[in-house]
């Protein structure tokens, strides 16, 4: 059975890591902002990077356990690393690089080196240097390295972040079907949440060395719980909240007043709202509605994003100046495609609709 | 006189006595520096600064003083030369092993302080991966950290080759200067001088500028590589 359990404790200065990872499933991701930690996790787990206190376990075989003094070397945890920088050997080939996590350089391991090279769609580049590689062709290089040594799991640390947009985009694609006939666990640490949305089953919520959420993927997203976590998957607009009755709350922030079908819960702090989900309408003001008090407009490539002043008695084009708020204060709604043709057909709508089953409840 | 004539009834054997030491002291100061240079990166700030200055210490010191220091080791009337001498009968004053051991003492530090310098210019990832790929230790530092590491050990070996080659100071107090036996270019061209014969002199003169801009050259080549991508500014 796959598992991975990973209790690290670990100070450096005045940084503080606290981390307990604990899954089953075959794909996990860890989210942070650089700086969060989420690297000196993965490093810990592989061996790289020193452990003060705690307890590390990959499939039942543990790797470091500061009680029992245990705390296996790198090369002995069978855990496969991939560098941001993907970290190949610059003055070996492609193959010699592949080759050099395997013991000696018999016909055998030459031709397992030889077949992961061709799964990884790099036969021909055997005898070519990293070098005179391409961004992407490096990756698969570094995959192909890990792979053919085997290992009970794979760690890879912010994988796409040297590439750029077009490649990125590939990359991801063709790593999930690499990594399709891997039978091992793989974490991935990123800070974007699209590769992990897309990468990973479970994930892990990482800021300022603590866990602030794990669970699944898409539970996580859908119901982050802390406004920092609602941020980090994407959440652009905020609001304290006042509970007036059962039902109903008032998003202070805002200046608008929101009926639930569902009973609001008494740990109730905060509500976020995603940009994507504002709902317009036109004519006649409807429930849960915020007046479309037009700040600010800008084009960009695929969508185009409005910036709504939130409701106040004077229009917030006028108060902004007075009162010297900024535009933090903004509500943001993103529009694409058919509803960007829609919104051209019959102007800019009176008000934008908040759909409860959309409405975040954070803490 | 002419160039030839003088090269045909000239004592050769400085040279070979030069480059003798050179290449023997080379080949020490290499295993030593890298040995060195990698024990020191590993340590932390202090033990590192301390390290660094008593290896670097031959290389700024006066000769003399390193020869100084030598003699009063490996001086026949003291406690290690007498125990040198009783238990192994390994003579090291005015003998060719005391011209090794001064050249090698000498240019050690260059070994070192160029193969430290490259180390740290490794990316430590490079390193990190090899253990996670499960290589060890050795074989690590040897197909990975020192090829990658390959220009700035290569100009440093050929700058200690050049260094042990033309020693003098530590040399003659050590060693001494004599002829067929510890007689160096560089002390040839001191003893030379003193007797007034600046035709002898400017002869070695000439051989060691050619070995010397060799040197110098092969550096340029070997490192030139990696030159290439640099910017000008």
């Amino acid at each position: 059975m796959k598992k991975l359990y990973a209790d690290i404790h670990k100070s450096i200065g005045n940084f503080v890591l606290n981390v307990t990872i604990e899954s089953e499933a075959a794909r996990i991701g860890i989210l942070g902002a650089s700086g969060s930690g989420k690297s000196m996790t993965l490093r810990s787990i592989a061996g790289i990077e020193d452990v003060d206190r705690g307890h590390i376990e990959v499939n039942g075989r543990v790797l470091f356990d500061s009680e029992e003094k245990i705390n296996l070397k790198p090369q002995k945890r069978s855990v496969g690393y991939m560098f941001q920088n993907y970290a190949l050997f610059p003055t070996m080939t492609v193959m010699k690089n592949v080759m050099a996590g395997l013991k000696g350089s018999s016909e055998e391991n030459r031709a397992k080196a030889a077949d992961m090279l061709k799964r990884m769609r790099m036969d021909g580049f055997e005898d070519r240097l990293p070098g005179e590689l391409s961004g992407g062709q490096q990756q698969r290089v570094a995959l192909a390295r890990i792979m053919v040594t085997e290992p009970e799991l794979i760690l890879l640390d912010e994988p796409f972040s040297a590439l750029d947009g077009y490649l990125r985009d590939r990359m991801q694609v063709e790593m999930l079907e690499m990594l399709d006939d891997y039978a091992g666990q793989v974490v991935m640490v990123s800070h974007s949440r699209d590769e992990l949305y897309r990468f990973s089953e479970d994930l892990f919520v990482v800021r300022k060395g603590e866990i602030l959420r794990h669970g699944e993927t898409k539970s996580v997203f859908r119901d982050p719980v802390r406004i920092e976590v609602a941020k980090m998957t994407g959440c652009k607009n905020f609001s304290d909240v006042r509970i007036i009755d059962n039902h109903t709350i008032e998003a202070t922030d805002w200046g608008i007043t929101l009926t639930l079908k569902k009973e609001v819960p008494e740990w109730l702090g905060h509500i976020g709202y995603r940009a994507h989900y504002f709902e317009p309408v036109w004519g006649e003001r409807e429930e849960n509605c915020i007046r479309f008090d037009l700040v600010r407009v800008d084009d960009l490539p695929f969508e185009k994003n409005y910036y709504i002043g939130p409701e106040r008695k004077v229009s917030y084009n006028t108060d902004m100046e007075s009162t010297g708020r900024s535009h933090d204060d903004l509500l943001c709604w993103f529009v694409q495609g058919e509803e960007q043709k829609i919104i051209e057909k019959r102007g800019l709508p009176d008000y934008l609709r908040l759909a409860e089953e959309n409405i975040l409840l954070l803490e | 006189m002419d160039f030839f004539e003088l090269a045909g009834r000239l004592d050769w054997s400085p040279l070979w006595i030069s480059l003798k030491t050179g290449v023997v002291a080379t080949v020490i100061s290499f295993f030593l520096g890298l040995w060195a240079a990698r024990k020191v990166i590993r340590k932390d700030y202090k033990t590192k600064s301390i390290l660094d200055g008593i290896l670097t210490l031959p290389m700024v010191l006066p000769p003399t003083v390193a020869g100084f220091f030598l003699l009063l080791i490996f001086s026949r009337r003291r406690a290690f030369g007498i125990f040198l001498n009783d238990t192994f009968n390994i003579q090291v004053v005015h003998t060719w092993l005391g011209c090794i051991i001064a050249a090698t003492v000498i240019a050690f530090p260059l070994m070192y302080r160029n193969a430290r310098a490259a180390f740290e210019q490794i990316d430590a990832n490079l390193v990190y991966a090899g253990r996670t790929l499960g290589m060890s230790e050795i074989e690590i530092f040897w197909r990975i950290v020192v090829p990658t590491a390959g220009p700035g050990i290569a100009s440093g070996t050929i700058l200690t080759f050049a260094r042990a080659m033309g020693e003098y100071g530590a040399t003659s107090m050590l060693a001494g200067n004599i002829p067929g036996k510890t007689g160096t270019v560089s002390q040839r061209i001191a003893m030379v001088i003193q007797d007034g014969d600046y035709v002898t002199a400017g002869f070695w003169v000439i051989i060691v500028l050619i070995i010397a801009f060799f040197a110098v050259f092969l550096i340029n080549i070997i490192t030139g590589r990696r030159m290439k991508n640099v910017r000008k500014w």
